[in-house]
């Protein structure tokens, strides 16, 4: 019972109501300069962007095994079963792992302040909790941004590119992506052409961690046993010839009683 | 008490120490933005670069010269244990106090002891800093009690040393590692020349040569500015382990980036490639040479401008690692600010600093005539006998 978004680049208008709806709900300011920024940034969670009469929103990827989640030292961020990524401020420390490490660069970080917050779309997750859908697809006009069950999303953009071969790439962005996301995209035009990565594998990034940390048992183990029985051996050593000297060599025992 | 006499490096600290100040209240005051050159685009500059990666690179020759001494019984580099110990010790406190300037919300880096997540390996990093301080603390613990006469607690000290020299070896191992680690989670973000899956083991072993080049480092300085020194064979020894572990990881480097098809990206010229061969030929073409001409691996001068070339070309690699890779990607350019150049700097002035005192006043250095009271283990009495014990 995953939720999604999908977004439907042929179909947006650049309105930008869902960037105008994005700001009511999570309150941040919104006016024609930051509407006029075209960058996710601490104070603006999704941006669509133009090039020509072709548009593509950014927005939190709220992956389905986020890479943020699982970077976080002390688990800030969370992935809930109902899909949105979220995030909890009373646990961060502040290292900015998530930010270097996510994949589409979605955090962004509250640099001006003392006590600064790591800030990003949580795909309305108190309102998605609550059965209701995210801010952003509530505000489209179009249907461009839509809210739905991932599956069903998914089925249906794969009937929009079957049925317009023309009018889409044959490419539902995060259906595969980092072993896929919450956040679909349906596009005329490369998504690269919009600074979408191009080159993600459809390995979910956590596993790249996974198979260091999971030589941390062996090396503490092995290496324990191992560094415990080099020492065994050459203090054994040690002690033998302290003893065999003692044995041989009378003039050295005598030495050795003295000191 | 009389004034410390003015030289040029006590100019040069003070100097640190008067803008270090100012950018502390820069930082602390309004916040990370206004101290540094830091950006969405940019999140980790020159404190997670440098005194973070760099700082425990540095402090890496306290597990390298505690292993070989008692876990080998190498009992002849006895005498180097402390300075190194010192070092590795006063490393880590530096790194967490570089820390509180880096993270966002340091005041609660305590999260991490009850707020677990082992899948991050910052996690494993964060357990790793708090768990080595502990046993660094307890290692560098005997040259206070004895400088403090507290016999019983230096002989409990004893007791537990091997267990905690082995624990130091195993937390340093997945320490040193796990900050290689890290990038690995970023593979369309990290530069082709420098990410690999094998990014922790070649933590690792740098980690190892810049633990030795340090030791011969530290040695060489003090005895210049201390009058006290390492014998020149146990520096000769040190060069030839520098020697072997550098070949090794050179041969491996090569390797991976052979492997990788990496090398083909050394036929275009970029800004990557030139710090990349800057950086090759500091850690390792320039040293493995000379290392290799007899009369420059006999000699201290030579053995000096080995540690010295290792040193400053792993720091490139670590820098190349969390800067020079990471900006394409980025598409921005980031050189540190004034602050946060000042704040390193402060923090590295400091280090110089309580080493010279601590060598002045700690018995870290076995000086001539005074030898220390430690009750020495008997393996190790027994070490410089089997030389002539053996028929």
């Amino acid at each position: 019972m995953s939720k999604a978004i999908l977004y439907d680049a042929t179909i947006c208008i650049h309105c930008k109501l869902c960037e105008q709806g994005c700001a009511q709900r999570n309150g941040l300011p919104y006016d024609d300069s930051i509407a006029a920024e075209e960058k996710q940034s601490e104070h603006k969670f999704t941006v669509v962007m133009a090039q020509g009469d072709k548009y593509m929103r950014h927005l939190c990827m709220n992956c389905l095994d986020p890479t943020c989640a699982s970077v976080c030292p002390v688990g800030a961020m969370q992935k809930t079963a109902e899909g949105p990524v979220t995030y909890n401020v009373s646990r961060c420390i502040g290292c900015r792992y998530c930010m270097v490490a996510c994949p589409f660069s979605v955090p962004k970080y509250e640099w001006g302040k003392t006590n600064p917050r790591v800030r990003k779309c949580d795909m309305c997750a108190d309102r998605v909790m609550a059965g209701q859908q995210t801010a952003c697809a509530d505000a489209c006009p179009t249907g461009a941004t839509k809210f739905g069950e991932r599956d069903a999303l998914i089925a249906e953009a794969k009937d929009r590119i079957a049925g317009n071969p023309g009018q889409y790439i044959n490419h539902i962005y995060g259906l595969e992506e980092v072993g896929g996301t919450s956040v679909l995209l349906l596009s005329s035009v490369p998504f690269a052409n919009f600074g979408y990565p191009s080159d993600l594998s459809s390995e979910p990034r956590p596993l790249l961690t996974h198979q260091a940390l999971a030589h941390i048992p062996d090396v503490l183990t092995l290496g324990g046993l191992l560094l415990g029985g080099i020492w065994w051996i050459t203090n054994r050593r040690s002690e033998v010839a302290l003893a065999e000297a003692e044995t041989s060599d009378p003039e050295s025992r005598g030495k050795r009683r003295e000191g | 008490m009389s004034f410390p006499r003015i030289t040029f490096w006590r100019v040069v600290l003070g100097a640190f120490l008067v803008a270090g100040f100012c950018a502390t209240v820069l930082r602390f005051a309004r916040g990370l933005g206004a101290a540094t050159h830091l950006s969405n685009a940019f999140p980790w500059g020159l404190w997670v670069g440098f005194d973070v990666l760099c700082g425990v690179m540095l402090a890496a020759g306290g597990f390298t010269l505690t292993a070989t001494v008692y876990i080998f019984h190498l009992d002849k580099f006895r005498p180097i244990i402390r300075p190194t110990v010192l070092t590795a010790f006063m490393g880590y406190v530096l790194v967490i106090v570089a820390l509180f300037y880096d993270l966002g919300r340091g005041w609660f880096i305590w999260h991490a002891i009850i707020m677990w997540n082992p899948r991050s390996v910052m996690f494993e990093v964060a357990w790793c800093v708090m768990l080595y301080t502990t046993v660094l603390t307890l290692e560098f613990a005997p040259i206070l009690f004895e400088r403090l006469r507290l016999e019983k607690l230096l002989r409990i000290q004893h007791a537990i040393v091997i267990p905690l020299v082995i624990l130091g070896v195993l937390l340093s191992t997945l320490h040193q590692s796990s900050l290689g680690s890290l990038y690995l989670i970023m593979p369309n973000k990290l530069h082709p020349l420098w990410y690999t899956a094998w990014l922790p083991v070649l933590f690792f072993l740098s980690a190892i040569c810049v633990g030795l080049a340090m030791t011969i480092f530290e040695s060489s300085l003090s005895s210049r500015h201390f009058g006290k020194q390492l014998e020149l064979s146990l520096l000769r020894s040190l060069g030839r382990v520098l020697l072997v572990t550098l070949l090794f990881y050179a041969v491996l480097r090569f390797l991976d980036l052979y492997h990788r098809g990496a090398l083909k990206l050394l036929a275009m010229r970029s800004y990557e490639t030139n710090m990349f061969l800057l950086e090759v030929a500091l850690a390792l073409v320039l040293p493995i040479a000379l290392l290799m001409i007899p009369r420059v691996r006999e000699s201290a001068g030579g053995l000096y401008l080995c540690a010295v070339l290792v040193i400053l070309g792993f720091i490139t690699n670590r820098l190349n690692v969390t800067i020079t890779g990471m900006e394409a990607s980025a598409g921005v350019h980031y050189f540190p600010k004034w602050s946060e150049i000042a704040v390193t700097g402060s923090i590295v002035g400091i280090g110089f600093a309580v080493f010279g005192l601590a060598v002045k006043y700690l018995p870290i250095f076995p000086a001539s005539g005074e030898r220390s009271a430690t009750p020495v283990p008997a393996a190790s009495q027994a070490a410089p006998r089997l030389s002539h014990a053996r028929p």
